[in-house]
């Protein structure tokens, strides 16, 4: 009786579990799963805008926009990102509300996949920045200058030379960030948002297939970044097209 | 311009020359990195279909002269005008001034083919890539058309056969020639040669040299600082002597090497020959 309440006995009962059918709770998971998957795309990609913004405020912004941009890097890799969530999360959606209660309007309910993204994406943005002010200092400078002697707008620079150049100097640093990003959506359970950590809490507490329940959700994470390392490397050749390999200049 | 009018030449080539377009007008142009003053006034005017070479020691403040010429450095004071337009310049309050209308100066740089002294190709681009994309992406010429243009540069250089490679893999006569074709594509009114050969190893030398000298030959209008003193005899038809940021001495190529009037260009160029 201990046994089956850790680890069921019989096989087929592991699969009544995970079927996707209630009474079997494989779909609550998936619904888990791509929640997170929302929530990790789209903080990342909110990280990676901020990022290019941070880095280009940092190298080449005025001194109020390069100190800002040192305080929000300083501020949120100070702090730890839990305690960052549970703050942004709760006074952030209270502070919109006061605002909005201010203006006249009726308090929203914030829906918490775009609380979860606006919040781990602000997180992401201060080490995106940092990956990314590294990756364009990494740039040889005569690109860029040989850009600006044929008479390209910055915009134009940045989105012909300075981006795809930094590209394979910022990947294992944002290859990382990505990961990250897929993990730090488990954080979001605190806030009582449904991604694949919570789901897996509740299909544990509910059968007391702890052991099983929590073995898939590993299982689907290590999934997540064995596909994404898969990506990653068909990016990273692409984005050292014209560099030669590290093998052969050893 | 008004004084050229009362002093024509009777003799008729004088008088061809002095109806050419100016290219270029540089006067008075002082530069200051700090405390040090690298430019303490040269003034330059090149003429549609003149060759001028700038020679002078290290610190002499040539290759800073050429890139305040399109701005890659601004200069602390002093008139420039490009394909008869005066740029607009202010103060920046601190004793030097920078351009006042960006795109001015974006203009002008798109009408001038800089060739650097370490190629400065893009590398995440093959070569006909990097020869089309200012014409395409700052120009705004059609795809199409920039390839046609850009494939026969290459070929002009010797590379056709290497369009489709990354600069990485070429050698660094390949990638300056590159480089040169790159510079062509603007179709511009001034090329600038920044040391288009000191980074090179002697044997690859000449293979550049022959391209900016076939260039010169068919009355392209350049700008170039070198070190490669027989070369600035060939092809120049102007010279000038930087020395500590003034120009020390400066004429026809023939004067200025055959016989030097200042003590020290009469010893840089023992030093250097």
């Amino acid at each position: 009786m201990a046994d089956t309440s850790i680890i069921p006995a019989a096989l087929s009962g592991i699969f009544e579990l995970l079927s996707p059918n209630p009474p079997g709770w494989g779909g609550n998971l998936l619904r888990g799963l791509a929640h997170s998957l929302q929530i990790a795309l789209g903080s990342f990609g909110m990280g990676l805008v901020i990022g290019t913004l941070g880095a280009y405020g940092k190298l080449y912004g005025g001194p109020v926009v390069r100190d800002l941009a040192a305080i929000y890097t300083t501020l949120v890799r100070a702090i730890p990102e839990l305690v960052l969530i549970l703050l942004l999360y709760y006074a952030g959606t209270d502070l919109i509300n006061r605002v909005l209660e201010g203006m006249g309007y009726q308090r929203v309910d914030i829906s918490g996949l775009v609380a979860g993204i606006v919040v781990l994406g602000f997180v992401q943005g201060a080490y995106a920045t940092e990956v990314l002010r590294g990756a364009i200092k990494s740039i040889p400078q005569g690109e860029v200058e040989a850009a600006r002697a044929y008479g390209m707008s910055p915009s134009l620079m940045m989105r012909r030379i300075t981006l795809p150049a930094m590209l394979p100097h910022a990947l294992p640093g944002l290859a990382n960030l990505w990961l990250i990003s897929t993990k730090d959506t488990s954080l979001l359970a605190v806030v009582g948002f449904a991604e694949l950590t919570l789901e897996t809490r509740q299909a544990a507490g509910a059968t007391k297939a702890y052991f099983l329940f929590y073995v898939a959700a590993g299982a689907l994470y290590l999934f997540i970044t064995l596909f994404s390392n898969a990506i990653i490397g068909r990016v990273e050749i692409w984005a050292r097209r014209g560099m030669p390999s590290v093998k052969e200049a050893r | 311009m008004m004084m050229e009018a009362v002093t024509v030449s009777t003799d008729p080539l004088q008088r061809a020359y002095s109806e050419k377009a100016e290219a270029i007008h540089v006067e008075n142009l002082h530069k200051r990195f700090g405390a040090l003053e690298v430019l303490k006034g040269v003034s330059l005017t090149a003429k549609d279909g003149d060759v001028v070479a700038m020679i002078g020691g290290s610190g002499s403040g040539k290759s800073t002269f050429l890139r305040c010429i399109n701005f890659l450095e601004n200069p602390t004071s002093g008139v420039i005008r490009i394909n008869g337009e005066d740029v607009k310049m202010v103060s920046d309050g601190h004793g030097g001034m920078y351009p006042s209308n960006r795109r001015q100066i974006e203009r002008i740089r798109s009408k001038l083919g800089m060739v650097f002294q370490n190629f400065n190709l893009w590398q995440h681009m093959t070569l006909i890539q990097n020869v089309i994309e200012v014409p395409v992406h700052v120009l705004g010429m059609k795809r199409d058309e920039a390839m046609v243009i850009g494939e026969q540069l290459l070929e002009r250089v010797g590379l056709s056969a290497k369009r489709d490679v990354y600069p990485a893999y070429l050698s660094g006569g390949q990638q300056q020639r590159g480089a040169i074709a790159r510079a062509l594509a603007i179709q511009p009114r001034v090329m600038l040669f920044d040391e288009p050969t000191s980074a090179l190893d002697p044997e690859l030398v000449g293979e550049v040299l022959r391209v900016i000298g076939d260039l010169a030959k068919e009355g392209r209008t350049m700008l170039l600082v070198t070190h490669e003193m027989k070369f600035a005899r060939e092809v120049a038809s102007h010279v000038m002597y930087l020395h500590n940021g003034i120009v020390e001495e400066e004429g026809p190529p023939e004067e200025l090497f055959g016989s030097p009037k200042s003590e020290r260009l009469k010893q840089f160029i023992r030093t250097v020959s």
